[in-house]
């Protein structure tokens, strides 16, 4: 059990039955949606931006408690920060959820530390990063699906 | 009255010679014995894969120890022996499906390059604008693209017989959609992601009396029902091995004999022509014809072994094995609350797709993983069916000759920690 409640922690419990930012706002400056071709799985990511800074960051979709957690608490997570901070903030998640060592203990990952779980089961680190890839394609601004293939 | 196998055995409490003892074949499957993360694998993924016995991966290794050569072109001992062992396979194959020859046995690499063999060799050609090619909802993917592929090269249109919501076919809408364009027809004998059992001898008839000719993808089949191809009377039958206790890159394709001779080459290459000239390729004769190259010899071996070992064993008394644990199944996914079953045919193969409350499949699986439980989630590559229903995933168990009562007490007990953790 030790191992499953390290990746259903409560908070990803939580933002699944009741997800943070899942809306389409009126005027988006930009949107992306991604899909994950094992699991049907489709999210779109909308970005408000102000400049060089994400003022607002929400999501529509539906997906795994993984999927949705992450989208929610990443939406949450982005709000003022500015489109570097978020492609770092990324990275560092990337790593936390691949298992990468470096990837441990970084401050700025606040909440998203609940994702560390993720790294023992390799077939979920997809769930966890997809709304992440689409978040990029969004600042990129990339017109098409992203996939997790 | 007469006495018959099926008395109960006092000494045991089970049923005599004409029962199947599911404890003593999980012997003969090698891998029944590992653990997950310390707990005893608990496989519920047969329509995935299923799993080998013994015989079949020694008879691999022999060949490829002490029998290995390249077929129908050595006068070596070698390459006899190995040539013979390759035909007796698929007189073997022939014999699993009651054909009425080997010749209509065609090895190909699995069930979905059957099908696409049958859509370029036989209909392809076949095919005009206007013309009709007739599926099923209830297809595997391997079942669909090829036939959208033909329709693209040939303007043909695809047309789909709809299914209810239990997940039969509406053979009325069948009966309707079968017209005067339709040049063939492709149905699943059971479908792979709801386990539905379809009346193929019935599709087969309705279409045998306009002239239609019929392929039945028996992928998930071949491992749960005797299956004689002639009593069904359809064009074409197609299986693959790794579904069915043998190895991977093996399938076989039976074709009658009028209709392949009648057929295009697929492939071109060494093995399926008699001559060739720069001027002229006279090609070789069914089945030759349709195997280019160097076959998969140890996987048709492997086959072969896989028929033997389910001979012993005995179909029928799988079948009627298997049906009984479906119902168990059934019965203990409808005990627990939260559990929905989707696809509640009336005549279904030992296959279950379900939801478990509103919580993800994904999520349902890696919590059964932890258990030891290996069960599919997602889309079984049967995308229309879940759209049918407004589904982007199910959770599958799909049940094998090995599996027991007391696993799927496991997989129960997994699904109330499942709704434990979810604090439904
Ligand atoms: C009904 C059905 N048809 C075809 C296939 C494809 O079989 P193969 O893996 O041999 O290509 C499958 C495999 O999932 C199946 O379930």
């Amino acid at each position: 059990m030790t191992e499953l409640t390290d990746l259903y922690q409560e908070l990803i419990l939580d933002h699944n039955r009741s997800p943070r930012n899942c809306r389409r706002p009126v005027v988006p400056s930009r949107q992306a949606e991604g899909y994950n071709p094992l699991c049907g799985d489709r999210v779109t990511v909308y970005v408000s931006l102000d400049g060089e800074v994400l003022k607002d960051v929400s999501f529509e979709g539906s997906g795994c408690a993984i999927s949705t957690a992450a989208a929610s608490i990443m939406t949450q997570g982005l709000k003022g920060k500015s489109v570097g901070e978020a492609r770092a903030l990324f990275e560092k998640f990337r790593r936390l959820v691949t298992g990468d060592p470096t990837g441990d203990g970084e401050p700025e990952l606040g909440k998203l530390h609940a994702f560390g779980g993720v790294s023992r089961f390799p077939a979920r680190v997809k769930c966890a990063t997809l709304v992440w890839h689409t978040l990029m394609a969004a600042l990129n601004d990339r017109g098409e699906v992203v996939s997790t293939e | 009255m007469t006495t018959t196998a099926t008395t109960p055995d006092p000494s045991t409490g089970s049923t005599k010679a004409g029962s199947f003892d599911p404890i003593r074949a999980r012997r003969d499957f090698p891998i029944l014995t590992r653990t997950i993360g310390g707990k005893p694998l608990v496989y519920l993924d047969n329509a995935a894969t299923a799993q080998k016995p013994q015989v079949v991966i020694d008879t691999i290794r022999r060949y490829y120890e002490s029998q290995n050569a390249n077929i129908h072109r050595g006068v070596h001992r070698l390459s006899v022996d190995a040539t013979r062992a390759y035909e007796q396979a698929r007189a073997k194959v022939a014999g699993f499906i009651s054909a009425a020859r080997p010749e209509e046995i065609i090895f190909v690499r699995s069930a979905t390059e059957a099908i696409n063999l049958v859509a370029q060799s036989y209909a392809r050609p076949r095919l005009g604008a206007g013309d009709e090619v007739l599926i099923t909802t209830l297809e595997h993917h391997s079942n669909i693209v090829p036939w959208q592929i033909v329709c693209q090269q040939t303007g043909a249109r695809l047309r789909v017989v709809p299914i209810n919501d239990a997940g039969e076919l509406e053979m009325e809408a069948y009966g309707k959609l079968l017209g005067p364009r339709t040049k063939i027809v492709a149905v699943a004998h059971i479908s792979n992601s709801l386990g539905t059992i379809n009346p193929v001898k019935e599709i087969i008839a309705i279409a045998q009396r306009q002239g239609v000719p019929v392929l039945v993808d028996g992928a998930q089949a071949a491992p749960h029902l005797p299956i004689d191809v002639q009593a069904l009377g359809c064009e074409f039958y197609a299986i693959s091995g790794h579904k069915m206790f043998g190895p991977s890159g093996i399938g076989a394709l039976y074709g009658r004999f009028d209709v392949l001779d009648a057929m295009e080459p697929y492939q071109g290459g060494g093995e399926m022509i008699l001559s060739v000239t720069f001027d002229k390729t006279i090609y070789n004769h069914v089945p030759h014809k349709f195997e280019a190259g160097t076959p998969n010899i140890a996987g048709a071996i492997g086959l072969g072994a896989t028929i033997d070992y389910l001979d012993t064993l005995g179909l029928d008394k799988i079948a009627a094995y298997e049906q009984g644990l479906l119902d168990y199944t059934t019965k203990t996914l409808a005990s627990i609350d939260g559990v929905r079953l989707i696809g509640t045919a009336r005549h279904k193969a030992a296959v279950v797709s379900f939801l478990v409350g509103d919580i993800h499949p994904h999520d349902v699986g890696t919590i059964l993983d932890q258990e030891g439980i290996a069960v599919r989630t997602g889309h079984h590559c049967a995308q229309p069916v879940m759209q049918r229903f407004g589904l982007t995933a199910t959770v599958r168990a799909s049940l094998a000759l090995y599996n027991t009562e007391s696993e799927i007490d496991v997989l129960g007990a997994g699904l109330r920690t499942v709704l434990e953790v979810f604090g439904s």
